[in-house]
Formats: structure tokens, C-alpha cells, sequence
């Protein structure tokens, strides 16, 4: 499985061909669903955009006039430093400090969209949940999506530890 | 390095009219994607917090489902849920 070093002042990964193509596949559904429009009420989108006030509705509404543009172009340009520093068909990844500050927050975008799709808990054994898809339907799309999910966990934990050390 | 500031999750409600002074905490809340070695840092690199410091909230976040990470004026408050929200972290404003 692929995962992070530090080299140097940098972060180095060296991804295959699948990996590199699971990743594209992975920031362009993010991008996709920034550019879509601004559907709140899609969980995905009011987690990516949390209301400020929970409590109150109007406040948070009022504040996201002056927030959520910024915020969603800061997603996008995140998800975009990805897929612009993927190697086309796989290869070395490398990465300086600010890329990998980029990367750590559009996988945390893309794992929160995934992990709400597949609703994962705090008690969800990724394992268990993955064997038992399997069990079911091995060619299952939750069998595949279970299995990305955990690749991203794997990157964005190796990533921070490459970065600050820990 | 901004001066660690916490105020304890027990203070009583203040009436805002008659303290107008009253700071504002910005809360993060747990989440069950969001991995501890991401937020310790995200607390770090966002509030120059030390390592210690930044693994004691996110241990509190996680364990007790909520941590006050800043507190203040509420404008600042709002800039720092804001700043979590681009991390990915869920964020809250409320009266301390």
C-alpha cells in the first residue's frame, strides 16, 4: 500500500497506476459537487458548510453570504492542487510543505463526502464493514467504496505523520 | 504565537445585555472521519498551539464530543470556524 515519507523540506508517495486513477476519480467528484450549485440540504454539502450558529438559522444563513464563496474556493483550489500534481498513469508524487497542506484538506473533503455517503460512524470497523460487503456482493459498489475510503484514511494518516512527525 | 486562551466549558449563561464584554468560544465537535493526527496538527498550524496543548483538545473532542478551541470577540470567533470549515473540521460559534 502506498504511503508517505518525508525527503527533505518534502513528501514523497509513489503511487500506481490504480491509485493515481482512484484519486482522480476521487477530487474530480469533489469538484463536481462544489460546482454544482449550493444545495444545503444535501448532508454532504451542510457538512462540507456547517451552519456557524446551529441554533439559529437566520444568523448562519446571513453569515454564509460572506463566508461560503471563499470557503468553496478554497475547496476547489485544494481538490485542484491534487489533480494537477497527480502523475499522469501513476509514478512519484512530490509534494512541498504547501502542496502537502493542500492535499491534507482535500482529502479531508473527499473522505468526509465519502464517509457521510457510506455513513461511517466513530464505531464503524472499516474491516468488518468491508468483509461483510464483500459477503453480500463482492462486485458491490459499497465493496469499492469502502475500500477507497480506506486507502484515503491510509494516505491522509501517512501524510500528516511525513509533514509534522506525528 | 497566539497566547493559549480556554475558557471552562462550565461557565454559567451570561446575559449578554447586561455583559457586553462577555467573550464568544468557537466549539469544535466530534466527527467520525476526521483522523486525531489531522486535527492535533489543524489545531496546531491554525491557533499555534503546542503539540500538547493541540493533542489535549482534540482528545477532549473525542472523547467528550466537544472542545472550546478559541475564545473572544464574536467577528473573531466567526474567522476561526470559518478557518476550521476550510480544514474540514465541523465548527461552531457560541456564547461562553
Amino acid at each position: 500500500m502506498t504511503v508517505f515519507a518525508r525527503r527533505g523540506t518534502g513528501c514523497v508517495a509513489r503511487l500506481d497506476a490504480v491509485e493515481t486513477q482512484v484519486l482522480q476519480e476521487v477530487l474530480t467528484q469533489v469538484v463536481d459537487l462544489l460546482s454544482e450549485g449550493h444545495d444545503l440540504s444535501d448532508p454532504v454539502m451542510a457538512r462540507l458548510f456547517p451552519d456557524v450558529y446551529p441554533d439559529d438559522a437566520e444568523t448562519s444563513a446571513d453569515l454564509r453570504r460572506y463566508t461560503d464563496d471563499d470557503l468553496k474556493a478554497a475547496k476547489l483550489e485544494q481538490a485542484g492542487t491534487v489533480l494537477g500534481t497527480l502523475p499522469e498513469g501513476g509514478g512519484v508524487v512530490r509534494l512541498d510543505e504547501e502542496q502537502a497542506e493542500s492535499w491534507l484538506r482535500a482529502l479531508t473533503d473527499a473522505r468526509l463526502a465519502l464517509g457521510m455517503r457510506l455513513d461511517v460512524r466513530d464505531d464503524t470497523d472499516l474491516e468488518a464493514e468491508i468483509d461483510a460487503a464483500v459477503a453480500r456482493d463482492p462486485g458491490s459498489a459499497r465493496v469499492q467504496q469502502l475500500s477507497v475510503y480506506g486507502f484515503l484514511t491510509l494516505l491522509q494518516v501517512s501524510l500528516v505523520e511525513a509533514l509534522v512527525g506525528y | 504565537m497566539a497566547a493559549p486562551q480556554v475558557t471552562p466549558v462550565e461557565t454559567p449563561e451570561v446575559d449578554e445585555a447586561t455583559a457586553p464584554d462577555t467573550p464568544w468560544v468557537t466549539v469544535v465537535h466530534n466527527d467520525p472521519v476526521n483522523l486525531m493526527n489531522y486535527v492535533t496538527w489543524v489545531f496546531q498550524k491554525l491557533f499555534g498551539y503546542s503539540k500538547e496543548k493541540a493533542e489535549k483538545l482534540m482528545l477532549d473532542v473525542h472523547h467528550k464530543g466537544r472542545a472550546i478551541v478559541s475564545s473572544g470577540a464574536r467577528e473573531r470567533m466567526e474567522h476561526d470556524a470559518s478557518r476550521l470549515h476550510a480544514y474540514g473540521l465541523w465548527a461552531t460559534v457560541d456564547k461562553s
